[in-house]
Formats: structure tokens, sequence, C-alpha cells
């Protein structure tokens, strides 16, 4: 068996994000918070792939994915901005 | 979630319902459990009636029909019935499901059809800003129980049992890995398969009772829901105010769109095979 540790990024569809607060509530391991009312992966090395932010969000907002891994092929949260533009805040 | 996201409507997102809505988290245990069964998105149709809850089809990349307050598994039932190849599901909430659709419920649940019914309980109209349903427990307040709900609520799980339904299951928005296995059984299962799924409307529901945001509200079932195996166990007083998740029934039964196709085979094969004569009386109807 491997022993080399999993290591989990955080994809966030930040437009999407409501600032609800459940997946910083549930997170087992602490890894998430709230910044400016959109969630934020403060601690992605102590994610331990659990997914369940990813599962409990309302608003399909976040997704975990294994570093390195060839899953998801084709169109994807990752290839998509949704990063809300610094002028909106204006 | 990359694999699911095919199949929503990526452009209508982000959705209308409230932050820490659980109808949301609903939806997409249905999207996962689709996506993990594999269906084809041009086999499967998603029907709603009106609500929160029915606004969850409009997202959603298949076939899909809004229809009106109550009536969903009305037209279900009649797209099923012309197109039993297709994978019918309807999404709905409490007082669609219970209160002006009750009576379809019933009969769906009594006919057998092979209709997936995922119903969004958040206890309220959520829509409408707070009525009471006919699930909001006893004592509590809505718009219009001021002083207290002084009704009894459906057990919606028993209520499909005893009208017919072949797989019943019920979880909770906090709940989601027995949520999305639920789906998945009901899904398979070819007959009336419900699946009641606890929501949280933190807007109305919340409010209105006090009982703080959504991630109270989720920590309220937590608390609450007591998996049906291990209930099996337990005694009634450890029981007291806890309500079961879990898979609380399994039975298969004859479909009514195979026995249906069944009759109309017969009756065909019956006039195929007439050589003239004297017809019996029930021939003679017309
Ligand atoms: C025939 C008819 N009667 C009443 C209404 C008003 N109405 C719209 S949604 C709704 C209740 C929805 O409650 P529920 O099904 O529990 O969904 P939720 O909004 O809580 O998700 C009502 C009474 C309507 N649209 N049509
Ligand atoms: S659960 Fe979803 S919507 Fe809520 S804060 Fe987290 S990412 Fe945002
Ligand atoms: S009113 Fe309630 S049910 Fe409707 S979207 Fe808001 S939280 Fe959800």
């Amino acid at each position: 068996m491997s022993e080399q540790k999993k290591a989990f990024e955080h994809v966030i569809r930040e437009r999407w994000c409501k600032g609800c607060n459940i997946c910083v509530a549930f997170c087992p391991k602490q890894v998430l918070v709230l910044r400016n009312g959109k969630v934020h992966a403060a601690h992605p090395d102590q994610c331990i792939g659990c997914r369940m932010c990813e599962l409990r969000c309302p608003d399909f907002a976040i997704e975990i994915r294994e570093k390195g891994s060839a899953e998801s092929l084709g169109r994807d949260a990752s290839e998509v901005d949704y990063a809300i533009k610094p002028e909106a805040h204006q | 979630m990359s694999d699911t996201m095919k199949y929503f409507r990526e452009n209508r997102l982000p959705h209308i319902w409230c932050p820490g809505c659980g109808h949301g988290t609903v939806t997409g245990a249905l999207v996962r459990a689709i996506a993990k069964l594999k269906l084809d998105k041009n086999k499967v149709v998603v029907v709603s009636g009106i609500g929160c809850s029915s606004r969850a089809p409009g997202y959603l990349d298949f076939d899909t029909l809004h229809t009106t307050h109550g009536r969903a598994l009305a037209f279900a039932t009649g797209i099923k019935l012309s197109r039993p190849d297709l994978k019918v599901i309807v999404m709905t909430g409490d007082g669609d499901a219970t209160a002006i659709g009750g009576n379809h419920f019933i009969h769906a649940a009594r006919r057998n059809i092979d209709i997936t019914t995922i119903v969004m309980n958040n206890n309220i109209y959520g829509m409408t800003s707070g009525q009471y349903s006919p699930m909001t427990p006893k004592g509590m307040l809505g718009t219009t129980a001021p002083y207290g709900n002084v009704e009894r609520s459906f057990d919606l799980g028993k209520l499909a049992i005893a009208a017919g339904a072949t797989y019943v299951g019920r979880a909770t928005s906090y709940h989601v890995t027995v949520l999305q296995d639920l789906i998945e059984k009901a899904l398979l299962n070819k007959g009336f398969s419900v699946v009641e799924a606890l929501t949280q409307c933190p807007t109305y529901m919340g409010r209105k009772n006090k009982l703080g945001g959504p991630v109270e509200m989720l920590e309220w079932f937590k608390a609450r829901a007591v998996n049906i195996k291990a209930a099996a166990v337990m005694t009634p007083d450890k029981l007291e105010g806890k309500f079961l998740i879990g898979e609380l029934y399994n039975q298969p039964e004859p479909e009514y769109t195979a026995e249906y196709s069944a009759m109309a085979d017969q009756v065909r094969r019956r006039f195929d095979a007439f050589q003239g004569g004297v017809r019996g009386c029930e021939q003679n109807s017309d």
C-alpha cells in the first residue's frame, strides 16, 4: 500500500457562492473560511478529501479535486473563470 | 462535481434559492445519483409543480416540465404512460406534494407507477412566505399559525407506504451521502419510489421559529435523525423526539405501466384473432 499522502485542491466558483457558511462549519479539518462573504480554502494542505463541503454546498460552488489525478476531462469548473471581477466591488 | 456539471443548465446558475437553502443540496444529490447510474440525459424527464423546491428542474439539463401547483405527478403519470421507456422523476415540496397535490400523491403510490418522487420537505410553504403546510410539526410557527400550529402533521414515509409506494426512504440535507444512496436506489426501483429529503428553509421556517441560520438548522437535523438500522436496537425512550432516516421500505410489486401494456397487448391479440361471428358482450360496447 502506498503511504504517500494524498493532496487536494479546492475548485471554487466564487460567483455562485452565497456565503452561507455550511461548508465552513462542517469541515472536519477547519480548512475553509469565509473571506469577504465568499468561501476560501485557508488551509488546503489540511484537507483530507472527504468532500463533505462539495456534497453539502447548496450552490455547487465548491469542488474537491485530488492533485495530480487525471479525473475531469473536458469542460470543467477549473477551466471557467468564476471569480468576481474586482471592479464589481467598486 | 465535474462529471455532474454536464447535467446542469450552467447558464441558469447561480440559482434563485436563498443563501443556505437546502433545496440546492438535494438537487445536487439527485444529479450525483443520476451521474453515478450514468443515465442517458435524453431519456430522463424531470417534472415539478410550484414552489421554491419546484424550481429545481429549471437548472437541470434534461427534458423538464414546470407544471401547476400540486399537479407534477399528474403530468408525470401522463408522460410515463405514453413513454414507459423514459425515466420520470418528480421534484416537489411538502406543500406541493401533500397539500394541494396530496390526492395525486396517494394515487400515484397506489398504482405503483414507475416514477421517482423527491419531496423536499422544509416543513413550510417557502415560496409564498411561510404559511404552515400539512408537514409543519405541531406547535411550530408559520405566518398562518402565529400562535403555533395546532394540526398534526403527516408522516410522509408512513403515508407513502400505506398508499402503496414500493420504495420509501428519508434523509436530510445534512445526511448527504445517505440521501444520494437512497435516491440511487429509488431510481433503480421499478415502481413508485419516494425519497423524503428534509431541507432547511432558513428564511421562513428558520426565522419564524428562531431556529438560527442554515448551519444551526443542519445541526438540528444532525441531533434528531436516527438511522433506521441504529433505531432497531434503541429503546423507545431513546427515540423520543427523534425521526428516522434511511431506507424505510423496499418491497417490489407489479408496476402500473407494465401491467397496463400487458392488458393492452392481450386485448389487441383478442381483436386480431377475431374471425367474425358473435362477439363477447364486452367487445360489443362500440
Ligand atoms: C393553484 C395554486 N394555489 C396556490 C398557489 C400559491 N403557492 C405557490 S407555491 C405554494 C406553496 C409551496 O410550498 P412547498 O411545495 O412546500 O414548496 P417550498 O416553496 O416550501 O419549497 C403555494 C401555496 C399557486 N401557485 N397555485
Ligand atoms: S456551502 Fe457553498 S454557498 Fe455556502 S459558503 Fe460554502 S461554498 Fe459558499
Ligand atoms: S424561501 Fe425558504 S425554501 Fe424558498 S428559497 Fe428561500 S430558504 Fe429556500
